[in-house]
């Protein structure tokens, strides 16, 4: 069966306050860097998978990316996905 | 009647819920391993306090996943009385019996300490022996406690009488000071606070008591 690789990021929606991402950019200015308007801080979650063709693995790592690996009361995601062969 | 109490591994407040209602209230109690299936004979479910799976993920994330969960989503659409505390609220709403989620806490530290709460019990049956507008305080212990869903829903969750404790002074950021939410039925009950440490007056206040002896008794 062929074998898929995904890579999913999860970051919080744009309506969510990110209170590690805001102390990061803090910090970011302690090291010298002045200019960082906006640091947010995700997740990527990377996982490969067997699937019989591609639609079916994109359909499961879609699944996968909406029910387990965000939320989606407070997180969007995005999906790589590419065939390892 | 017998209270369940489920057990995941990374719980670590299901004996502090065991002690509360078996030693303060004298009510039996029956551990359910997040692996077990048989709710039979159980008059409600607790949910505990700690880390379910380590929290990897996020907060109960992989704990609605547990068998047992199952169970408790079928008792409780069948109206069987559930309360989550804590990590318990955290797992209601990845389940999906409560709405929103809990994030980070608004200044990032874990907060440990007692908290003002006003009560609005409404229809929820976990808090009928509180007045409304009753002021308690129930001591909290959480790091992701910051209660978050879109305000139009909010609007809605207030309107319906759900938003059931609210914070005095808003310790983690919630938005509209949610402490604790039910649902429509008013048979589930998710609070970030803990009552289970409220119920001796040793441990500094028994405003804890009236909740967990409401059902069943």
């Amino acid at each position: 069966m062929p074998l898929y690789s995904a890579r999913v990021q999860v970051s919080l929606r744009p309506s969510v306050l990110d209170p590690a991402g805001e102390a990061t950019r803090a910090a970011a200015a302690r090291l010298g860097v002045e200019g960082v308007t906006r640091l947010r801080i995700g997740k990527a979650i990377e996982l490969e998978l067997e699937a019989p063709d591609r639609a079916t693995a994109q359909a499961q790592a879609e699944l996968l990316s909406d029910r387990l690996l965000s939320n989606p009361v407070i997180e969007n995601w995005t999906l790589e996905l590419q065939e390892l062969g | 009647m017998t209270i369940g109490i489920v057990v995941f591994p990374g719980s670590n407040c299901d004996r502090d819920v065991r002690w509360a209602m078996e030693g303060c209230l004298g009510r039996p109690t029956r551990f359910l391993w997040h692996e077990e299936r048989d709710l039979s004979g159980l008059e409600a479910v607790v949910l505990p306090g700690g880390f379910s799976y380590g929290d990897y993920l996020r907060c109960g994330a992989i704990a609605r996943f547990a068998p047992v969960l199952q169970e408790v989503l079928s008792f409780a659409e069948r109206g069987g009385p559930v309360l989550g505390i804590c990590n318990g609220f955290q797992v209601l709403t990845e389940l999906g019996l409560l709405p929103g989620a809990l994030t980070r806490n608004e200044k990032l530290h874990f907060l440990c300490e007692p908290s003002r709460l006003e009560v609005q019990p409404g229809h929820c049956r976990w808090l009928g022996g509180y007045d409304a507008c009753e002021s308690i305080t129930l001591p909290i212990a959480h790091g992701e406690g910051r209660y978050q869903v879109e305000p139009e829903r909010l609007k809605q969750l207030e309107d319906q009488g759900c938003v059931v404790l609210r914070y005095a002074d808003n310790p983690n950021g919630s938005v509209g000071n949610v402490a604790g939410l039910t649902n429509a039925g008013g048979n589930v009950l998710g609070l970030m606070p803990h009552p289970e440490r409220a119920c001796d007056p040793v441990t500094g206040g028994i405003d804890g008591r009236r909740l967990l002896e409401a059902v069943g008794s």
